[in-house]
């Protein structure tokens, strides 16, 4: 059928523009790496979540916040701390034990003061700063992006992500002035960043005695991340499963039907 | 003959096997769509943030000598009042007879069916805790610190309900005492307010 | 085709029914016993295709409103609520978000299945306009619901797009800000983009109602493009076309599927997940993909065509892009419906379809962006094809398929022949 095979090549040609347009710009394309929560089926590695959670907590939480996070999060289904002991996450221990581990800013007290409290699983992880403002203030007027979605909000999210905490042994280019307080990253657009390296070796020390090498650092911190902006990630993808099986099942059905209706018929 | 049996087999047959795959058809159909349906009626429950606040843990070292809080705990006022021996020996004094409701109001395991006297109102008679609405039209009670009534209890402005010191209604226009809400302590300090049905069941209520 | 009623009611209420209002005679009429040319091709199955995806639109749409929050400072946080907190919402969020892409696609197929088999003509032109009132709808729907996320696409979209308003001379300055409702984008603007985006869907069901009507006065086009003449050359729609209908329907519900669990956010933008911020805009401000091939015929005008500037040339080309298709049944002078007999405007519909694929291709891309590259110039900067000259070849071919070739076409081509009916079309060719 004529038309059928204009729309296969216009479709094809749909999906080449697809794949050119997410090659431009200038800065270097992300280092592909294989994920564990990555493909129809990945799940994630709850123990490197962990070792990530460490991580943002030890190094990244001194400036970066993660507003969108509760501690909860930490023990609901999906979660590095999910435990079947405690289907209620408010009332996991390790999660309570993380969450008054922070104090919270709450408030007004009967005299209209703000005061401190330990921190609830109901609570957000506390951001650094106060407002955007002081964040640039501390940071040499550059503000650190809050961490709860930026593994969505960058293409090739993950992948972009590893890729730019491994990125700052690189050489710097010879037609690139590097002015102080910025570092050099060929990752990053333009090249030029002001958050130096975060990670080095050994930087952490793994509550599970895991070596921290750059590159274990790197996958686990970018794992939590990943968690972090898609915490449903292994529902949404247990649940397509069973929605896709039952659908081809329903369209065989159908299609049988579809046969023994027109059998008959000339068309 | 043969040929009249070949049209019999096939109309005894083609028949059933066709309705076989409409049936299958539309029960899968139907199945699909029930199935469906589910998360766009689920979505109106109580989300995971709302439900994260359906228990509270409320620290009450400093709700002592006969004083007492208020908390918000799913959306609505918690009265926690610590009650003086005196008070606790005054709520006790009071016959069951006296009591317009003589129900305990207290659905936690083992006190639903129980009477109105003081002991079953509470789980520690120091502590009282219910929930503040007035059974009448959910108006806001005054405690301690502003008028507790004619039965040193608890006063409702909006149409005058007199509540003892346990909380019970003794005169005016609402029906029921003040019902208790799931709680236990999970510690000398610490009393968690709303509870899993598994934490309801050791919470304690029975054995009391 | 829509003869006399058949429909004879069997029980006493359906008889009592019938004589008060004779809703389920029409339903017969129109889905059960309607004749249906038999020789209808899976082209035709996007029709109901749409139709179900009008529904799940609007149904996860005013779910998703029992928890979104039109402000400023909350609508982003909204938005990430539902998809982590409240029950299912991750899926009816997604649902919704690929949904609109999908509900384009079927569009769009529909769109072109029309062009090829010239189903907008006599006697079906009032059809064809009211489709393309759908479209307009569609599209200011699909925009302002871009919007109500509040991420910096939906902000710079949103402002890009109602700046073209300000091109309009005279009037400009005062429509835009009457649509903003103040001096920028802001809040007076979301809450009355999110008012809408909850109507609009509901005017689109009317239209579609009127739509079907004028689908059925006419009845089925087909791909002879020649009229049923007799009981022989159709099919009551059900159990036929509904089985046919509810197959392809199924088959494409997988592929949605398929991008609602596993890729749910490829078709959108990452930029989407920053949350708004009026001080810094992202470095590439691209609509969404079923925007991009007008989007490139707004940018392709980058000369003043007389008194009329660059701009207001652009806004004018990209509105004129649609509004070519309301006349576009008197802009055809075949006599003949479908391109299966005319052999040489079918290769100038070829490459109108691969035109509109290039222009959002082209639309995607930076205007100063190569195609190609030829060499480099002075300074070591490679040369070459320009997007934006890319652009404008493709706007003019977009043009002058309708303003040049279907009117010449219809009076040089001469078309092949064609079967006496349907029944014969059907039953003389194998089918390849």
């Amino acid at each position: 059928m004529k038309m059928t095979r204009i729309f296969v090549a216009a479709l094809a040609a749909l999906g080449l523009s697809g794949l050119a347009w997410a090659a431009s710009s200038g800065q270097r394309a992300p280092e592909h790496h294989h994920w564990h929560n990555a493909g129809p089926f990945g799940t994630f590695d709850r123990e490197a979540v962990q070792r990530g959670l460490q991580i943002y907590q030890e190094v990244c939480a001194s400036c970066h916040s993660l507003d969108l996070i509760k501690f909860r999060n930490l023990g609901e289904t999906g979660g590095p701390f999910e435990s079947a002991e405690f289907p209620n996450a408010n009332d996991n221990p390790i999660v309570m034990q993380i969450a008054a581990g922070y104090m919270i800013e709450d408030g007004p007290d009967d005299a209209g003061d703000m005061f401190e409290r330990p921190g609830l699983p109901s609570d957000a992880f506390p951001s650094p700063f106060a407002n955007p403002q002081q964040a640039r203030g501390s940071n040499g007027g550059a503000l650190p992006p809050d961490l709860s979605l930026i593994v969505k909000a960058r293409s090739h999210g993950a992948d972009y992500v590893r890729s730019l905490l491994l990125g700052y042994d690189e050489e710097v280019p010879e037609d690139v002035h590097v002015a102080a307080g910025q570092h050099y990253n060929p990752y990053f657009p333009g090249g030029l960043l002001a958050m130096a390296s975060p990670l080095s070796e050994g930087i952490v020390t793994y509550s599970d005695g895991t070596e921290a090498t750059m590159e274990q650092m790197s996958e686990d911190i970018v794992t939590f991340l990943t968690w972090a902006a898609d915490p449903h990630m292994e529902a949404r993808k247990q649940m397509g499963v069973m929605v896709l099986l039952y659908l081809f099942i329903f369209a065989i059905l159908v299609y049988i039907a579809y046969r023994q209706i027109w059998a008959n018929v000339k068309h | 003959m043969t040929e009249q049996n070949g049209a019999l087999g096939e109309h005894g047959q083609e028949p059933s096997r066709r309705d076989f795959i409409y049936i299958a058809a539309t029960g899968a159909a139907a199945i699909g769509g029930g199935l469906a349906i589910w998360p766009f009626i689920d979505q109106m429950n109580p989300a995971a943030d709302t439900l994260a606040l359906g228990s509270i843990r409320v620290d009450v070292s400093t709700v002592t000598d006969g004083t007492e809080i208020t908390v918000m705990w799913r959306g609505g006022p918690v009265f926690i009042r610590h009650r003086t021996q005196a008070m606790i020996d005054e709520a006790r004094a009071v016959p069951l007879g006296d009591l317009p409701d003589e129900a305990s109001r207290n659905l936690n395991a083992g006190m639903e069916n129980a009477s109105a006297a003081d002991e079953n109102r509470v789980l520690r008679p120091e502590y009282l805790i219910v929930k503040g609405n007035c059974t009448h039209l959910g108006c806001v009670p005054l405690g301690i610190g502003a008028d507790t009534g004619d039965y040193d209890g608890w006063y409702c402005p909006c149409h005058g309900s007199h509540y003892d010191a346990s909380a019970r209604i003794r005169r005016g226009p609402a029906p029921e005492n003040l019902p208790v809400p799931d709680y236990y302590f999970e510690s000398e300090t610490t009393v968690k307010i709303g509870l899993s049905p598994d934490e309801a069941a050791q919470s304690g209520w029975v054995a009391s | 085709m829509s003869g006399p009623s058949t429909y004879e009611p069997k029980t006493g209420f359906t008889r009592w029914m019938d004589q008060r209002l004779p809703i389920i005679r029409l339903g017969y009429d129109s889905f059960v016993d309607f004749p249906t040319p038999r020789n209808l091709n899976y082209w035709w199955t996007f029709g109901g295709i749409l139709a179900i995806f009008l529904v799940i639109q609007i149904i996860s749409g005013i779910v998703l409103a029992m928890h979104y929050v039109p402000h400023e400072s909350m609508a982003f946080e909204s938005l990430e609520r539902i998809r982590r907190d409240v029950k299912f919402g991750w899926l009816i969020q997604s649902m919704h978000a690929n949904g609109a892409s999908f509900f384009f696609v079927a569009v769009y197929i529909h769109m072109f299945r029309g062009l090829y088999y010239g189903s907008y003509k006599a006697p079906r032109e009032i059809l064809w306009i009211l489709g393309v009132v759908i479209y307009l709808l569609m599209m200011a729907t699909g925009f302002m619901g871009y919007v109500l996320p509040w991420g910096q696409m939906s902000y710079w979209g949103a402002m890009v797009i109602t700046n073209l308003i300000g091109a309009l001379p005279f009037i400009g300055d005062a429509i835009r800000e009457w649509l903003w409702g103040g001096f920028s984008v802001g809040q007076a603007t979301l809450s009355r983009f999110f008012s809408l985006h909850y109507l609009l869907p509901f005017v689109i069901a009317a239209v579609v109602a009127l739509h079907i009507w004028a689908l059925h006065v006419p009845g089925n086009g087909n791909p002879v493009g020649i009229e049923p003449k007799s009981k022989k050359d159709t099919l009551p729609f059900h159990p036929f076309y509904t089985v046919k209908d509810g197959f392809a329907i199924i088959v494409y519900l997988i592929v949605f599927a398929a991008f609602v669990f596993f890729l749910p956010n490829v078709l959108g933008h990452a930029d989407n997940f920053i949350p708004a911020d009026p001080l810094s805009t992202p470095a590439h401000i691209v609509p969404e993909w079923y925007y991009l091939p007008f989007y490139a015929i707004l940018r392709a005008i980058t000369f003043d065509i007389g008194p009329i500037d660059a701009k207001l040339g652009g806004v004018i080309a990209m509105f004129g892009a649609i509004l070519i298709l309301f006349v576009l049944p008197w802009l055809d002078t075949s006599k003949v419906r479908s391109m299966r007999f005319r052999p040489v405007t079918r290769v100038f519909f070829i490459l109108f379809v691969l035109a509109c694929l290039g222009l959002g291709w082209c639309g995607a891309k930076n205007p100063d962006d190569l195609v190609f590259a030829i060499g480099h110039d002075a300074e070591g900067v490679a040369t070459g094809f320009k997007f934006v000259w890319f652009a404008q070849l493709l706007t003019f071919y977009y043009f002058a398929y309708f303003l040049i070739v279907l009117p010449v076409m219809g009076l040089i081509e001469k078309p092949l022949d064609r079967p006496a009916s349907i029944e014969a079309a059907v039953l003389g060719t194998a089918k390849a």
